[in-house]
């Protein structure tokens, strides 16, 4: 074992010395390991950027021209000292946990991630380690999510009611990740499926590279709203309400997100219905997972930090909270997206 | 129970008062009667008495769920509503049950007479057996404060709709003392005469305010006005000998003001009076602040110094009972004509008040004499059209309040602290401070009157502008004026600043104010000694 960490906490991200590189870092630093495409873990204005192969497209699509490289999962790469794995966090297509080994000593930062397979991401899986850094965006115990085909069920449901009501039916969700497994949830049968303008863009890159999605059609404000009966339209949460989307005259809304397993956060968001699903793990997938991961050591980051930490140090985990800029799933249009 | 669940979803699923009313209405129209009479108990007001204490549920919750107490304590406030907090962390229910609504009100009414180990038991298998909206309503029906967005109002319309009777008469038939174990759906809402209970009080007729002055209302001579009072409104009912003091809210308040016993004396049986209770000085035969009457409200029962310190007179405006008949349907003037005979001769001992009229000849006039309001203790004026009806509810065009513009002073914001429920992760209340010297004073939480959208702007300032953290509380940087709007202020030893005050609410967020130009403590003591 080395006898200073290999990883460590600075104001600009997770810093490694062993490899002189930063995991997701915050501010603008000459190598960044990113572990997914989601605007509070890769920002702009690194020199050079290392993430999943599948990782890629999305991030050249939102941040422009970067000098970046690609690894497929599981493949190890030696950075100065530290030897470097990317391995499946089941968050979003192509997200990642980074694994990083320094003189036998193995850290990994998860970024965000979920238990559960959604049929689209790369499944999560856990990996043993001395040091976990977990997410706790939702580390409550008040926090359990359903399986997917319930939540398919319920949003299937919903909308074949509103098409039978004339009403279009929106669905707000991030437009990274959320909206396509979504997508993939749809029965297709029940109408056609619409999509926002920043959701058929990631649906693009998403097609691209190989990921298999049902038809869409994007909804641009010269389409005929009335041409498209019994319409299912997937949109950013701030695009709920607004002129483009009233277009579409009589309508139901509802929000697709971990939050609206909370009823005072659906009825402040006005939302019709809320679907509780989330890309995150709940308070079961998170204490899962580091029990799988084998670590003593737990640095917590986003989320119910505090809560979560001193639920782990009771129960006989070394674990501490970590500040970062990261934001996990948030209820506010500006967060993610 | 999965009957009143589904209704419960597809009222929580909507923001739309037509879907509520229609989901409603089908209901109404289908359940059995013992479930719709509890329905309407508990769209009323009227729920069970609560069983167990929210101590027990607490810790038989966190027993269940295996989380250790503290955590269910944290995850509470968070969440927002005690029993959504439990059904939340229980493990998935095991079973299902096809027991109606009425059965399980029936099983934790049971729960107030058996030992606690058998109440646990009990509690445990509802849990086990209830799952997803079930558990939920079931645990709103233990904890009490039962309120899912359908006022009484709306479930009167919809009960209306699947009875065919006018909401009026079923808003009529629903008030007062009824109860599901003492009455049938037959008897409280389809039998021809639904005036047997003595105590049964008419539906209160509510102002709109009149945001834009009294312009628009056409000619001042088909208005009355009157001061509109700071006290507590009241329907004072005289039949057979008895009387009962009805609140706004239909709680039954005769207990809590025995000086009103007295109007048996001075006003014959088979009179309804609508008016406001306000303490009375004798001296000075004018009414006192609503400080005074703070003192009263609350107390169920009222010691005799406190009865002479703060004696309580009804004010009557409106007259909706006379010699057994309902005088509703006869125009305000003529109503108003009755009643001023009927307390022409009033002895000064009598707890009855004629609220005078206030003369004007035009709208002007009438602004004049509104702006004297506060000297009478008066919070503004009430103007009714002469020739209206006594309606039920808040309707609009016969009445309307024309307040006061409230009190304002501009204060600096030094805390901020979380909502919950609805504002769960936003900073929402406030404690705000006036400059003493150098120092900032806090002499007030505010916690409305900012929209939405700027909710979620101060809440990434707070975030980023925190000082230290006390619990929940967050100091933060003295940087942001707000304007306060209040209705009152009062003298307060409790209070740092000295002050307290009534109804205090963010009016304007001032952008545009400098931390310096906050209003000072000095500012605030003058307010006192003008208002309080």
């Amino acid at each position: 074992m080395s006898s200073y960490p290999a990883l460590t906490f600075t104001d600009h991200g997770i810093y490694c010395a062993a490899g002189d590189f930063y995991i997701d870092p915050w501010r603008p630093v000459e190598r960044a390991l990113i572990t997914h495409g989601h605007a509070d873990h890769a920002r702009s204005g690194h020199q050079s950027y290392l993430a999943t192969n599948a990782a890629l497209p999305v991030m050249r699509h939102r941040l422009g021209e970067i000098t970046a490289q690609g690894v497929p999962y599981g493949d190890v790469v030696t950075i100065g000292d530290a030897q470097v794995s990317f391995h499946p966090a089941g968050h979003v297509p192509g997200s990642a946990q980074i694994r990083v080994e320094v003189a036998g000593e193995i850290w990994v930062a998860s970024g965000d991630y979920k238990t559960e397979d959604d049929g689209l991401s790369e499944p999560f899986e856990p990996q043993r380690c001395h040091h976990f850094i977990t997410e706790s965006t939702f580390g409550l115990p008040v926090f359990r999510w359903q399986p997917q085909a319930q939540i398919a069920r319920e949003i299937n449901d919903w909308w074949a009611a509103c098409a039978a009501a004339g009403k279009t039916a929106f669905l707000g969700a991030y437009a990274l990740g959320k909206a396509q497994r979504l997508l993939t949830m749809l029965n297709a049968d029940i109408g056609p499926i619409l999509t926002h303008g920043a959701v058929e863009a990631t649906n693009k890159v998403l097609r691209a590279q190989g990921i298999d999605l049902p038809e869409t059609v994007h909804a641009t404000a010269e389409i005929d709203p009335k041409a498209y009966p019994g319409a299912l339209v997937l949109a950013p949460p701030s695009a709920l309400g607004s002129a483009w989307a009233r277009k579409f005259g009589a309508q139901e809304n509802a929000f697709a997100s971990g939050w609206m397993q909370l009823r005072g956060v659906r009825r402040r968001r006005a939302g019709d219905r809320g679907f509780v699903i989330s890309d995150h793990a709940d308070w079961q997938g998170l204490l899962d997972t580091i029990r799988e991961t084998g670590a003593e050591n737990i640095y917590v980051t986003h989320g119910y930090t505090d809560i979560f930490t001193r639920y782990l140090v009771e129960n006989g985990w070394n674990a501490q909270v970590v500040p970062t800029e990261f934001e996990g799933e948030t209820l506010d249009t500006e967060g993610k997206e | 129970m999965k009957h009143f669940a589904a209704l419960f979803n597809a009222i929580d699923h909507s923001t739309k008062t037509t879907v509520k009313v229609s989901a409603l209405a089908d209901y109404f129209a289908e359940a059995p009667d013992m479930d719709r009479m509890w329905t309407m108990a508990l769209f009323s007001g009227r729920r069970p008495k609560r069983a167990v204490t929210t101590t027990k549920l607490r810790e038989w919750a966190a027993e269940e769920a295996r989380i250790p107490l503290w955590l269910f304590e944290e995850s509470y406030p968070i969440v927002g509503d005690l029993a959504e907090t439990i059904a939340l962390v229980l493990p998935p229910n095991e079973t299902s049950s096809d027991e109606s609504l009425s059965h399980w009100i029936n099983a934790l009414r049971a729960l107030a007479s058996v030992e606690e180990e058998d109440r646990k038991a009990a509690v445990l298998q509802a849990w086990a057996q209830l799952g997803g909206t079930e558990r939920f309503v079931f645990n709103k029906l233990i904890t009490g404060g039962f309120r899912m967005g359908v006022s009484q109002k709306l479930m009167t319309r919809a009960l209306s709709r699947a009875t065919d009777k006018s909401e009026a008469e079923l808003a009529h038939r629903l008030m007062g003392n009824w109860h599901p174990d003492d009455t049938t759906w037959e008897a409280l809402i389809e039998a021809e005469d639904a005036s047997a209970d003595a105590s049964r009080p008419y539906p209160f007729y509510l102002a709109y305010a009149l945001e834009d002055g009294p312009d628009a209302l056409g000619a001042p001579e088909d208005w009355r006005a009157e001061w509109k009072w700071d006290g507590i409104r009241g329907q004072l009912i005289l039949r057979d000998g008895q009387h009962f003091v009805w609140s706004r809210g239909e709680e039954l308040m005769t207990d809590r003001f025995p000086e009103l016993a007295r109007a048996v004396d001075f006003l014959p049986s088979g009179t309804v009076l609508d008016g406001e209770l306000l303490v009375w000085h004798p001296q000075t035969e004018s009414p006192a602040s609503f400080n005074a009457l703070q003192r009263r409200i609350g107390r169920k029962t009222v010691p005799k110094k406190l009865l002479a310190e703060a004696p309580v007179v009804l004010h009557a405006y409106d007259l909706l009972e006379w010699e057994g008949a309902d005088m509703r349907e006869t125009p305000f003037a003529e109503r108003r004509a009755v009643l001023e005979r009927a307390c022409a001769d009033l002895p000064a001992e009598a707890p009855v008040r004629l609220s005078p009229q206030l003369d004007f000849d035009s709208w002007e006039d009438l602004a004049e004499v509104r702006s004297v309001a506060r000297d009478e203790n008066a919070e503004g004026l009430m103007l009714k059209r002469a020739d209206s009806p006594y309606l039920v509810g808040r309707k609009k065009g016969d009445w309307w309040k024309w307040k006061l513009d409230p009190l304002t002073i501009d204060a600096v914001m030094i805390y901020a602290q979380a909502g919950h429920g609805r504002r769960a992760n936003l900073f929402t209340d406030f404690t705000f401070a006036v400059w003493n010297g150098n120092d900032l004073v806090p002499f007030t939480k505010a916690y409305s009157g900012l929209t939405d959208a700027e909710f979620r702007e101060i809440t990434k300032w707070v975030r980023k502008n925190t000082l230290q953290r006390f619990g929940p509380v967050r100091q933060v940087t003295p940087h942001h004026v707000f304007e306060i709007a209040f209705e009152g202020i009062q003298a307060s030893p409790r209070h740092k600043s000295g002050v307290a005050l009534r109804f205090p609410r963010m009016s304007r967020w001032r952008q545009d104010k400098p931390l310096q130009e906050a209003n000072t403590l000095d500012d605030l003591n003058d307010m006192l000694r003008i208002y309080g």
